[in-house]
């Protein structure tokens, strides 16, 4: 299989924090893609690199085989990169079918002056995006009794599903997911994981996914990544990665104090 | 949710009045607009064409400050070269005043451009700052290039005009500045259907998220200034039209200060709080004179007492806006229209 994004010894520090220390790995075509780690482990810092919101010091993203360095975030945008956030960023000024309307600004053309007019191009440009985001995404999502609604006064779990239906509207190629479920409780988890999956089969959408939820990950994902320490520890099936002794220890930590010390100071000998 | 309310068409549904009982509202105001020059006395027709001015600058300002975000004091500097560039090209020209109007527009605009680059960097109270510094820069030329502004005697203008009628009188400048003023507020709730409207308020909410939803702040907010210094533009050369003659102190660093209460007085990001807020802010000086005259033969010290506490009830007034009234005057208008969209079955 394909990789649609190849993350290659990507390194990035603020200051003496390092965040990303020689991250590699590969995202194959059309599947779900989980990065996990215990908190901390730059999962979310990875994400910035890959929206270009984050300038990494070392390393390459190549996506759809081409280096994205340089290129600015609302260029990766409009390429097919979406992603939604870990602490929702939804506008609260907007309403709900506007905050979806705005993730497909990248594929509009009108001007101001058609916009002032509200005339000609700029009125079916507006058109067709409404029908498109009211026939495919706002059905799909289950979310049409919300509509008109600010997004602020929805509930946590709803607000998480207009961001999906906001990055949805971005026509992605590769879908980020920050913590998608973070927060839920069981039925909207549910809910959430049959639309991902969905996303994947029904629209051949690559899902790139941050999450903590080990249940829901190792169900859905095809392939993951395990990061620690700003490090990737392994990557590959649920399955292998579930049998690895050193995702175990990173996760459930270690009761053998030397593995532990050499692990944090590798250079120097244990006595 | 309304009953009888369904649309048929998206088209229907995204238009501005989507009721029946909306567009005859809105056709009965425009009525009363279209009649009100014919009944009103002289001072109310001044009145009338003031706040018509105020409203274009508002909403010009509103697009700017409320709907992306980015607080400017230089409203007052841009409409100051609306009212200069009118000044001149009606002197040195002959133009009609569609034409001056325009280009007084499109070259606050170009100012608005410049002055917006450093909002890229800056927010907030430092942005409020640099539009400051180049409210004084504006003001600056406008008292020092004798040549073209005439220093601080100003310019003089003859009567705005077109295929060879003038526009001399109150009268004839209410049928300018009005249906402009109707025209601009349209065309600015029209942005804010489409993409570009999103686009300015994605910024004022969120503006890192938004770049990563692919909108590219500079251009922007660099449109934003745009089209904000245009409409103060255009208010500039119609406040220049209707007093025939622009100094310096014409357009004060006050003056921006006084669009900035408009709008929060108002409410910010609304387009009707904007109206309110400008006629608010024109009116209720006036109103207050009024109420002195009122109280004259009664209390015969009233002005000397009214006159210096007029400012104090002003300021007063707001305060008390901002603090009962957080949303601003169209708040208190959605109240009201709350109350009758069921009346009389719930109340």
């Amino acid at each position: 299989m394909s990789s649609i994004l190849e993350i290659n010894n990507l390194s990035l520090s603020f200051g003496g924090v390092k965040a990303l220390q020689d991250v590699s790995f590969r995202v194959p075509e059309n599947t779900v893609t989980t990065v996990i780690g215990p908190n901390g482990a730059g999962k979310t810092s990875l994400f910035n690199c890959i929206s270009g919101f984050y300038k990494p010091q070392q390393g390459t993203i190549r996506y759809q085989g081409e280096v994205l360095a340089g290129v600015k975030p609302p260029v990766r945008a409009a390429m097919g990169l979406a992603r939604t956030f870990q602490n929702i960023a939804l506008f609260r000024g907007m309403t709900v079918l506007d905050n979806i309307k705005l993730g497909a600004h990248v594929h509009m053309k009108s001007g101001l002056l058609g916009s002032l007019a509200y005339f000609g191009a700029a009125r079916r440009e507006e058109m067709a995006v409404r029908s498109h985001v009211e026939q495919h995404i706002i059905d799909f999502l289950e979310i049409d009794h919300i509509r008109r609604q600010p997004v602020a006064s929805l509930s946590y779990g709803l607000q998480k599903r207009v961001e999906l239906a906001r990055a949805l509207a971005m026509r992605p190629k590769v879908l980020m997911l920050d913590e998608p479920v973070a927060g839920m409780n069981r039925e909207e988890k549910e809910d959430m994981a049959r639309f991902i999956l969905d996303i994947r089969e029904e629209w051949g959408v690559t899902v790139l996914m941050v999450e903590h939820d080990m249940g829901m990950v190792m169900d859905i994902s095809d392939h993951i990544a395990v990061l620690n320490f700003g490090q990737v520890i392994t990557e590959g099936l649920p399955e292998e990665v579930q049998k690895n002794p050193q995702v175990i220890e990173a996760y459930l930590g270690t009761s053998d104090m030397d593995s532990l010390r050499k692990k944090l100071n590798p250079e120097q000998e244990v006595a | 949710m309304r009953i009888g309310d369904a649309k048929q068409s998206y088209e229907a549904d995204e238009a501005i009045l989507t009721s029946s009982t909306q567009k005859i509202w809105f056709a009965l105001f425009l009525f009363a607009l279209l009649l009100f020059p014919f009944v009103a006395d002289a001072y109310l027709l001044y009145l009338g064409c003031l706040v018509g001015i105020a409203v274009i600058s508002t909403t010009g300002l509103n697009i700017l400050t409320g709907f992306t975000g980015l607080i400017s004091l230089g409203q007052a500097g841009f409409m100051g070269v609306g009212g200069y560039t009118v000044a001149w090209l009606s002197a040195n020209t002959g133009l009609p005043f569609p034409v001056t109007l325009l280009l007084a527009g499109l070259l606050a605009a170009a100012v608005g451009i410049l002055v917006g680059l450093p909002s890229l960097r800056v927010k907030g109270l430092y942005l409020a700052i640099a539009t400051l510094a180049a409210s004084v820069f504006l003001h600056f030329i406008f008292a020092e290039w004798e040549s073209v502004t005439g220093g601080m005697g100003g310019l003089s203008l003859e009567p705005a005009h077109l295929f060879g009628l003038t526009f001399q009188s109150d009268f004839g400048m209410y049928f300018i500045i009005v249906p402009l003023a109707v025209l601009m507020v349209l065309a600015a709730k029209n942005v804010f259907r489409t993409r570009i409207g999103r686009a300015f308020i994605a910024i004022r909410d969120r503006d890192i998220s938004a770049e990563i939803l692919g909108i590219n702040l500079l251009h922007y907010k660099l449109m934003s200034f745009a089209l904000s210094s245009f409409y103060a533009g255009v208010a500039g050369g119609l406040f220049a039209y209707f007093f025939r003659v622009v100094t310096p102190e014409s357009f004060p660093l006050s003056m921006s200060i006084f669009y900035l209460a408009a709008v929060i007085v108002g409410g910010m990001g609304n387009l009707l709080g904007g109206i309110l807020g400008a006629a608010f802010m024109t009116l209720i000086p006036e109103a207050l004179k009024l109420l002195t005259a009122a109280l004259t033969p009664f209390y015969p010290n009233a002005p000397i007492f009214m006159s210096p506490m007029l400012e104090i009830i002003f300021g007063a007034l707001i305060v008390g806006f901002l603090i009962f009234e957080p949303h601003g005057l169209a708040e208190i208008w959605h109240r009201i229209r709350r109350f009758f969209s069921l009346w009389p079955f719930k109340n």
